[in-house]
């Protein structure tokens, strides 16, 4: 093969600088906020007080008299082509799933629901006729809190006579993927060790910093909505399921999107409201939410008891593993909300070779904030229980956390690995990452220095935490989500144009909202066409650009997205093959493609891709019959999840006279298979500890008795500031997957689902010695000062959240 | 209605505006300053931060009436940027060391930072911290943030000797 001088140096894996940025951080940003169309109107909601409801009356006369004002509407103004609100996941046949209307007729079912919209010619306008109209409710009692709930004392939906919406159960001597959980149980509990806890996973709120926003314009042939969301694609199948608009008559577009974290895979009430309003009046209307409504009304994540049974010997084997879930849908069943506790369902069994597993979750509905996908989704709570339950066995035992789980661990001879749960795991090397995370955080000084500070009763204790995960990522094979009765599949599709100018223009179905696509995505079809890297431009969030898609979640763009754009360029290079032949007057077999150059073997003859591709777009000169195109599109369908691992090792210090936790040191070591950019890998590992740390320390989303969101602003709601964390010591290993030509891993969630466990064992590392067995999370100062006071007192402390914050 | 002057990046403006339009709205909404963004409703988020005389501000947390006769610089008046222009050093270092991902925050994280470094050219990293206390961050957990400015008090040293 003839290397050429000009042959540009490979683009994956370097730490090229991000495309996106530009427009960035020089204020020339499309938000959909930002968008202005003429005659615009602005919508604003009137929303309940109340968290159940019944809706006696509501007079809009007052606000539609008021100037600028040009319409309300209330639930008896919609008619069929307003749609409805899906769920595209029902865990079981038998889930109770209440209709969730746009407007809700005659009951709300949570506080901050929306009850009436009014219609003015400015936001300020729109704003000021929300308090003009007047609502008469007849509160309902309300079932708030998660465990009453489940008991069924009070009903958030009167009319389905329970709470329990669906009860989904896997265990492995069913599903013959390993032995009976009760027996080993027995076993355990007549000689072996037995670890039992109940754990809270606080309910946390996405808070993406732009808050959402959408336009709709229908005007012209397609309508066309623009919606700060992460699923523009899905957003549009969903409006032509519901609203009786032809699919191919919308157009969504997702421009610049500041942040989801899953927040913004909904539909909502907002968008199918901004849709059927801009249709009746014929004019673009525009809704964008404020803070708080945002924070009240857009979906919650985790909110979950976990009750939990690990059975393992004497010498520390794990035996069985028993999960029984309890998880908060809030008021409706949002588009995959039943489903994210069963995405956890694969992941309770982790790293670990566990012979034994029970798994059961009953979904509740309450009169809250319906919840749905937060970053790792499901895979959070699982990673939270078994790495909070391996350092209790270890604790138990006397032994080491890490030797504990190494005793347990898959080895790296043992991939591919099948497990209990039934997932086939393709590659990881558990030993390499622990082994390298130990080295860059100075374990062995660092247990030494809490053994200094132990023996001398420092007033502040240090204490070290420990997580060895894995997740699944890379949503997703569709006979997988078939077989969990998900609502479609988990392919994604990419087209590449090759123009007349040489420039190439990719098409994907992801639709990124700060990942950094348009970079990584240049990066792989760059090395793949032998282009230059500025020459590629990713076109994406725009379903008439982008024309089949399923986006963004799921840590799926670069596994499956990026896949799917390596297969189009595959069939690019594949098309273009027979014209360069054709041109250099050679045999196709004789034609060799590296670096960007189409040559004839053993000659120096030969053509740059973007040769061919002028040659093409004049088609003057093609083989005869040959349609004048070397575009491509491609679908890739992944035959299996991908697992991406990692250990993460925090040191905590925690002051026991005041119960104040503050962050030490932070190290952790990813195995996110190949990399494409190492610094957009980093930045999402960094972002990711913030957000699984703040659940760990700060984010709490509490309810009051009467079911309002008291932490319903930032100033309440915790969101961590530069001053409240740390720089990371964040590191990778690379082990390739298997199951993708690149050999990635996805990454987006695996800073979200490591690091919380890591946290709170290390809170609890250092408390331990008073006799602590747990602080409940966000494990703030004053529920750390309360459990070691209590402990102290005698009180063994229990997972109870109580009003200590 | 209230007349306001006032100087918006380098150029003189004039409108008729409500007394209770903040700052934030007049710059979006009647001129298009569209790079400024707003992220809350409580002044927690610091998305909206401008420069007021030279000093940050969270411009959803002032009157346009009260910006009379002032001179405000936002994210677009930086640098010249458009049609490919320099970038400023903290855009630069925002750039450099990946301290964005979504961007949302970012405009009000730069012109926080650029007042940062103005009153304390060398910060520590804990004085960084502390420094951007009031600008919300959800993508980066603020480790390539701190870097950025780290990198920019570097750059403005070197420029100085």
């Amino acid at each position: 093969m003839t290397v050429t001088d000009d042959r540009p140096a490979a683009e994956i894996g370097r730490d090229r600088r991000r495309k996106e940025d530009r427009r960035l951080i020089t204020g020339s940003s499309r938000y959909t906020d930002n968008i202005v169309l003429p005659g615009m109107l602005h919508l604003g909601m009137v929303r309940s007080p109340f968290a159940h409801a019944k809706i006696t009356s509501i007079d809009t006369s007052e606000a539609k008299a008021a100037t600028n004002v040009v319409a309300v509407y209330t639930a008896a103004d919609l008619d069929e082509s307003a749609g409805v609100l899906i769920n595209a996941w029902p865990i079981t046949p038998d889930q109770k799933t209440p209709v969730h209307a746009v407007l809700p007729v005659d009951r709300v079912t949570f506080a901050g629901e929306i009850v009436a919209v009014v219609v003015a010619r400015s936001a300020a306008a729109a704003r000021d006729a929300v308090e003009l109209v007047d609502v008469d409710y007849e509160e309902l009692p309300a079932a708030i809190d998660l465990r009453e709930a489940a008991q069924d004392k009070v009903l958030a939906h009167p009319d389905l006579g329970t709470n329990k919406s669906a009860l989904w159960v896997f265990d492995s001597a069913e599903a013959g993927t390993g032995g009976n959980v009760e027996d080993a149980i027995a076993q355990a509990r007549t000689d072996g060790v037995l670890i039992e806890r109940e754990f809270r996973e606080n309910r946390l709120i996405p808070a993406f910093m732009e808050p959402r926003s959408v336009v709709v314009d229908p005007t012209g042939e397609q309508l066309t909505m623009w919606s700060a969301t992460q699923v523009p694609h899905i957003v549009r199948f969903a409006l032509a399921a519901t609203t009786g608009v032809p699919e191919n008559k919308i157009r969504v577009v997702a421009p610049d999107v500041g942040g989801g974290f899953g927040g913004k895979l909904q539909v909502t009430p907002e968008e199918w409201l901004a849709w059927w309003i801009a249709r009746q009046l014929h004019k673009p209307v525009k809704y964008t939410e404020t803070r708080s409504e945002s924070m009240m009304a857009g979906h919650h994540g985790r909110d979950q008891w976990q009750k939990l049974t690990l059975a393992a010997t004497k010498e520390g084997k794990v035996t069985g593993l028993k999960v029984e879930l309890t998880a908060d849908l809030g008021s409706y069943v949002a588009i995959v909300g039943g489903g994210i506790p069963v995405l956890g369902a694969f992941m309770y069994n982790a790293i670990y070779k566990i012979p034994a597993y029970h798994f059961a979750c009953q979904t509740v509905l309450t009169n809250k904030t319906w919840t749905d996908a937060y970053r790792g989704a499901g895979r959070p709570e699982a990673t939270f229980a078994i790495e909070r339950l391996m350092s209790e066995l270890a604790n138990e035992l006397g032994m080491d956390p890490l030797e504990l789980r190494e005793k347990n661990w898959i080895t790296h001879e043992e991939f591919p690995f099948t497990t209990v749960a039934g997932l086939e795991y393709d590659s990881g090397n558990y030993e390499a990452a622990t082994a390298a995370a130990k080295e860059f955080f100075g374990y062995d000084e660092l247990r030494a220095e809490q053994a200094r500070r132990r023996e001398s009763g420092d007033p502040v204790q240090l204490g070290i935490g420990v997580s060895t995960f894995t997740e699944m990522c890379g949503l997703a094979p569709s006979r997988v989500l078939g077989s969990l009765d998900y609502g479609a599949g988990g392919w994604e599709h990419a087209s590449v144009r090759m123009l007349a100018t040489g420039k190439v223009e990719v098409a994907t179905g992801t639709s990124a909202h700060g990942q950094g696509h348009e970079t990584a995505f240049s990066q792989i079809v760059a090395d793949r066409l032998g282009v230059p890297f500025d020459d590629v431009e990713i076109l994406h969030g725009d379903t008439q650009v982008s024309v089949k898609g399923l986006d963004t979640y799921g840590s799926r763009s670069l596994v499956v997205g990026g896949e799917a754009i390596v297969k189009a360029a595959d069939k690019v290079i594949e098309k273009a093959k027979p014209v360069a032949a054709h041109l250099l007057e050679a045999s196709v077999d004789d034609i060799e493609f590296a670096a960007g150059r189409f040559s004839v073997r053993g000659t120096d003859a030969g053509l740059s891709i973007q040769e061919v591709a002028g040659a093409v777009f004049t088609a003057h000169n093609l083989p005869d019959g040959m349609e004048p195109s070397i575009d491509a599109e491609a679908t890739f369908d992944p035959v299996n999840f991908n697992y991406p691992h990692g250990t993460h090792l925090c040191a905590v210090e925690v002051d026991t006279e005041t119960g104040q936790v503050t962050l030490r040191k932070y190290t952790c070591v990813d195995d996110v298979g190949n990399i494409v950019n190492p610094l957009i890998v980093e930045g999402q590992v960094h972002g990711g500890l913030a957000q699984g740390i703040a659940q760990a320390l700060y984010e709490d989303a509490v309810f009051d008795e009467a079911g309002t969101l008291v932490s319903g602003s930032f100033v309440d709601y915790l969101v961590p500031s530069a001053a409240d964390l740390i720089s990371f010591d964040a590191h990778h290993a690379s082990t390739p997957a298997t199951t993708n030509t690149l050999g990635t891993k996805g990454v987006g969630e695996a800073g979200t689902i490591a690091s919380t466990p890591a946290v709170v064992n290390a809170v609890l590392d250092a408390v331990r010695q008073f006799g602590v067995q747990d602080v409940v999370m966000p494990c703030s100062p004053a529920r750390v000062y309360a459990a070691i006071a209590a402990a102290r007192a005698g009180d063994t402390g229990s997972a109870t959240e109580g009003a200590v914050r | 209605m209230t007349k306001i002057e006032l100087t918006v990046d380098g150029g003189k403006v004039s409108e008729d505006v409500e007394p209770r339009m903040l700052l934030v709205q007049f710059l979006r909404e009647k001129l298009g300053k569209t790079g400024t963004l707003v992220g809350c409703d409580t002044s927690n988020c610091g998305a909206c931060t401008v420069h007021l005389n030279g000093h940050a501000v969270k411009s959803c947390n002032m009157l346009a009436v009260q910006a009379d006769g002032a001179e405000v610089t936002t994210i677009e008046g930086l640098a010249a940027t458009y049609d490919g222009g320099e970038l400023h050093p903290m855009q630069e270092a925002f750039h450099e060391c990946h301290a964005l991902q979504c961007g949302y925050c970012t405009p009000g994280m730069i012109m926080r930072s650029v007042d940062l470094l103005n009153e304390n050219p060398d910060p520590t990293e804990e004085e960084i911290r502390e420094g951007l206390e009031g600008n919300l961050c959800r993508c980066t957990g603020y480790h390539n943030i701190v870097r950025a400015v780290q990198t920019a008090a570097a750059a403005g040293k070197g420029a100085q000797q």
